[in-house]
């Protein structure tokens, strides 16, 4: 960054009566710093334009067009057909079906991560980071064979069932049930919750909590009043980061929960692969990040205010 | 050392806090324990355990297809990573910190990716290379391959995203009058950034970046569509074998990484110890 | 940005878009010529993950002096996409349906018979076959069935060598711990089509409703739709039978303590014959070096080495006295049973799709 390192902060003092000259200085600072974010914008810009957004483009370009009988697109006859089935009743019932799970995957997560950000950002600072390493190593293993682990786990033979044995109960098989699908998006997506959640708690500002215990003396009432509201931005971040891949997952679902219903990642794949049908596959992603990113801006402005006014 | 937790020591939710935690992390480990045993099965399926033994790691070694697969991997791994952690930490820096025009366009476009389904990212790319590469070639007569370069660029592509966003949640939390003093104090922004902001963002781009680097672990669909003549990467390899059936081969190298990127942290934790001091933390504490 | 500037962008990228469609198809792909045992090159590989034997890569690396880079696909669709793009592999182990896609959309050489010395060790059954018609473009790699495993101590006396043990409710309802079908369209669509006494290539849009019905009716007994794990779920006893490919299913069973409380069935009314080909796509750039590595594997003792590795049926007929007794029982059942080879049915793909889909739901 250049030199001189004007801070735009306006610390500018006048003799009385320059207004004009105050205001064109501050102007002058404020486009200094608009210049300023900007460049540091652009590298993430231009490389998410070249490697994203006009990849992006053919997609929708593609979502127009139509399927030849092998499966080729061809690239003329443009025309709404494959937008037009994103209602089909199919669609729709596997789209909602989908929105449900994610809801109740990123609640369960932020019920479990919520405490554990809180326990990890409270301890020592050599424990802290210690912790976050241990949250983060499981996931350095093969996606796969740890989804593999998790069959063994809830299969007719793993620990659950043998412990209800144990008590003289019946065998219980999650494998292959709702449930399942659930333990097994809930684990997978839960550092995704838990790190912007610890990264927003850990530099909460503890006096401030202090302050709210001696003055409402209730526990909760402080927890609710202050800490709540300051780790907004990392709820937000957690949710974010869990609702919206968990939309797209469908290796867990297929593996734990036996793919006995179709979800829209499961049915986004078998467009592109199985039935080769590029246009629709388009169509149907396009719909889905409309979607998201509808639901993602409702989200921001139903929480930024709370929780930059504090 | 006592810390300011916000809670009386060993009062009731200080307890249900600490078994919720505990709890949280044998739900963590669980799998990893099933994962670690069943490595040293002898049997052929992952599953299903007949004796121990050490046949696996000794196949590891000597399979040179699972040795390539994990050396792409890794090399992947390692620049994703490292040039998603740069550009997502500017990203997030320019989103928090200053006000510029289409800043509302910037701040969706670093959604979109998130948002986008895995399989349509990985068609678009493949589309886009394909035809990248031919337009390269008629205009400059330089035909680049697919291969671990295409692989990096669509991770990067993915990665700075989810950096961004872990960035910005430790951004949105830093009070600014806190640079704002150290705008006064220092000489210049930069000065301020590297002797302030930096140190107290830190744990979030280390947060950023350990999301980056599992996330690059792990990704087969993408990673499928855009690779090249001998760059498969493990996880696509793994998924390759439904035609065999998985073999606790695959748990041996998961073991391995494991191992590895223990001992990598570890060593890391200490070189840090000894070089950085606990500056930024200190600071932090006394708040 | 402002929506000028993006409806500018968007017209650019439409042009150029069009402009670079239809590059693939249509090329000559006549012209090859080779000599026998001709290398130009080194040969990128690609195939399915552990499909190949690593000593056989390393005795063709010495042999002919020339590197093998091996890259590995974990579906057929995955691997056209690649193709399509143009990226540059010189061998690729496409399904028997994919081979005539390849074919129509001209990504495919017309292989040079002469260089193939071997090519008379080829079972004359596996030289034709519908996707191929003149087997001009696919030598066949390997080839397997699509059937049912069955623990047959869960089954008891309920076991009949038909589709009805796994779409048959009232059978399947005593079944502990269900049945497994393939999260295949195409695979599971086509085995109820066969349980209905279509063909698994119908293509009459009622029949496909009709077996879309039949998985539907099924579901209470079905407990999963795995394409990949099947295997190991009948072995450990967590399904009663499961529906999948031949060479998992005998390696599976033969890993379990007591290997005669298993069989594996083709289904009387029909089951899925695949046959894995390999196929020099256009794009090679090193055809002759390919139909070398071709030619090796058509050698009688090299192709017996590859199925004694892999336990997938052996489309070479010389190799037989070289191949372990326990894979030709295994296949020697399999060339006489009722079998068809799925093919492409063009639009129809989309039906069986949704179908599938819609019937899981």
């Amino acid at each position: 960054m250049g030199p001189g390192g004007v801070d735009g902060r306006g610390a500018v003092s006048e003799p009385g009566g320059a207004a004009a000259a105050r205001s064109e200085l501050e102007d002058a600072a404020r486009r200094a710093e608009a210049r300023r974010g900007f460049l540091i914008a652009l590298p993430a810009w231009f490389y998410l334009t070249l490697f994203f957004v006009i990849p992006l483009g053919i997609v929708a370009v593609y979502s127009f067009a139509t399927r030849s009988s092998t499966g080729r697109t061809v690239l003329s006859d443009w025309n709404f057909d494959s937008y037009r089935r994103l209602w089909d009743s199919l669609v729709v019932e596997i789209a909602l079906r989908t929105l449900l799970l994610a809801l109740a995957t990123t609640l369960i997560c932020l019920m479990f991560a919520y405490p554990l950000a809180y326990y990890m950002a409270t301890r020592r600072p050599a424990l802290r980071n210690v912790l976050l390493i241990l949250v983060m190593i499981p996931f350095w293993s093969n996606f796969l064979v740890r989804t593999y682990a998790w069959k063994v786990l809830l299969g007719s033979d793993g620990p659950v069932s043998q412990l209800s044995q144990a008590l003289g109960g019946e065998p219980i098989r999650l494998l292959f049930t709702n449930t399942a699908v659930i333990i097994g998006l809930v684990y997978g997506f839960l550092p995704f919750m838990v790190l912007p959640l610890y990264t927003a708690l850990e530099r909460m500002d503890w006096s401030l909590v202090e302050a709210a215990r001696d003055l409402y003396a209730d526990g909760w009432t402080a927890f609710r009043k202050v800490t709540w509201p300051l780790s907004i931005p990392g709820v937000v971040a957690g949710s974010i980061l869990v609702f919206i891949p968990t939309l797209g997952a469908y290796v867990t679902p297929a593996i734990l929960g036996g793919a006995k219903t179709t979800l829209a990642g499961d049915y986004i794949v078998s467009q592109f692969l199985a039935a080769r049908n590029q246009p629709f596959g388009s169509a149907l992603s396009m719909g889905m990040m409309l979607i998201m990113l509808a639901a993602t801006i409702v989200y921001f402005r139903w929480f930024r205010p709370s929780g930059r006014d504090l | 050392m006592s810390v300011v937790t916000g809670l009386r020591p060993k009062s009731p939710a200080e307890r249900l806090l600490a078994t919720n935690s505990w709890l949280v992390f044998a739900f963590f480990y669980a799998p990893i324990v099933v994962l670690v045993v069943f490595s040293f099965n002898a049997n052929e399926n992952v599953g299903i355990w007949t004796e121990p033994s050490l046949r696996w790691y000794r196949e590891v070694f000597r399979d040179e297809a699972v040795m390539g697969a994990l050396r792409n991997s890794l090399i992947v791994a390692a620049i994703s990573t490292t040039v998603a952690t740069i550009l997502g930490t500017m990203a997030a820096l320019a989103l928090e910190r200053f006000r510029f025009r289409g800043q509302r366009v910037y701040d969706g476009l670093l959604y979109l990716p998130i948002i986008i389904p895995e399989v349509t990212m990985a068609v678009m790319l493949l589309l886009f290379f394909a035809q990248g590469f031919q337009w390269l070639d008629g205009a400059i007569g330089w035909s680049p391959t697919f291969g671990i370069g295409t692989i990096s660029l669509s991770h990067i592509a993915f990665n700075i995203s989810f950096v961004t966003v872990v960035v910005r949640a430790r951004l949105g939390q830093l009070d600014p009058r806190l640079e704002e003093a150290a705008a006064d104090l220092y000489a210049t922004r930069w000065q301020a950034f590297r002797g302030i902001t930096l140190p107290l963002i830190l744990p979030g781009v280390a947060g950023g970046a350990l999301l980056a680097l599992t996330l690059s672990l792990d990704d087969v669909v993408i990673t499928n569509f855009v690779a090249g003549p001998g760059s498969t990467t493990l996880p696509v390899y793994v998924f390759g074998l439904v035609r065999r059936g998985v073999t606790p081969l695959i748990n041996a190298v998961s073991v391995i990484m494991l191992a590895a990127s223990m001992v990598l942290v570890a060593v890391s934790f200490g070189f840090q110890r000894g070089s950085r001091g606990r500056v930024p933390e200190s600071m932090a504490e006394d708040g | 940005m402002t929506t000028k500037r993006i409806a500018a962008i968007a017209m650019a990228l439409l042009a150029l878009v069009a402009a670079c469609g239809d590059d693939n198809a249509g090329g000559d792909p006549t012209a090859i010529d080779c000599a026998p045992g001709e290398t130009d090159g080194n040969l990128n590989f690609y195939n399915w993950s552990e499909y190949m034997d690593p000593d056989l890569i390393a005795a063709f690396e010495s042999q002919y002096g020339v590197d093998v880079i091996e890259s590995y696909y974990e579906s057929n669709e995955a691997m056209l996409s690649q193709i399509q793009a143009g990226v540059a592999y010189d061998l690729i182990v496409p399904s028997d349906y994919m081979v005539k896609i390849m074919i129509d959309e001209g990504l495919a050489i017309k292989l040079d018979k002469d260089a193939l010395t071997n090519y008379g060790n080829l079972a004359e059954e596996f030289r034709t076959q519908p996707y191929d018609p003149n087997g001009d473009y696919s030598v066949a790699y390997q080839y397997g069935t699509t059937g049912l495993g069955v623990n047959l101590e869960l089954v008891g006396d309920a076991f009949v060598p038909s589709w009805a043990l796994v779409f048959d409710p009232d059978l399947t309802a005593n079944f502990a711990g269900g049945v497994s079908l393939l999260n295949d369209p195409r695979e599971t669509m086509g085995a109820a089509l066969e349980y209905l006494g279509y063909s698994l290539n119908d293509t009459t849009l009622e029949h496909l409703e009709e077996a879309a019905q039949v998985i539907k009716d099924a579901r209470p007994g079905i407990a999963t739709f795995d394409s990949d794990q099947y295997d190991e779920n009948l072995a450990n006893g967590e399904v009663a039978v499961a529906h999948g490919y031949s060479g998992n299913m005998i390696v599976a069973i033969g890993e379990t303590e007591n290997p005669d409380n298993f069989t594996y069935v083709l289904p009387e009314e029909g089951a899925t014959l695949w046959i894995d080909n390999m196929v020099i796509p256009t794009i090679s750039t090193a055809p002759c070096t390919a139909h070398t590595f071709i030619d090796f594997l058509l050698d009688a003792e090299n192709g017996a080495q590859l199925t004694n590795w892999n336990y997938y049926g052996s489309p070479n007929a010389a190799s037989t006295p070289f191949l372990d007794q326990e894979v030709v029982d295994f296949y020697a059942a399999t060339l006489e049973a009722d079998t068809e080879v799925i093919t492409d049915t063009g639009d129809y793909e989309i039906n069986f799709t949704d179908l599938f889909a819609e019937a899981k739901s």
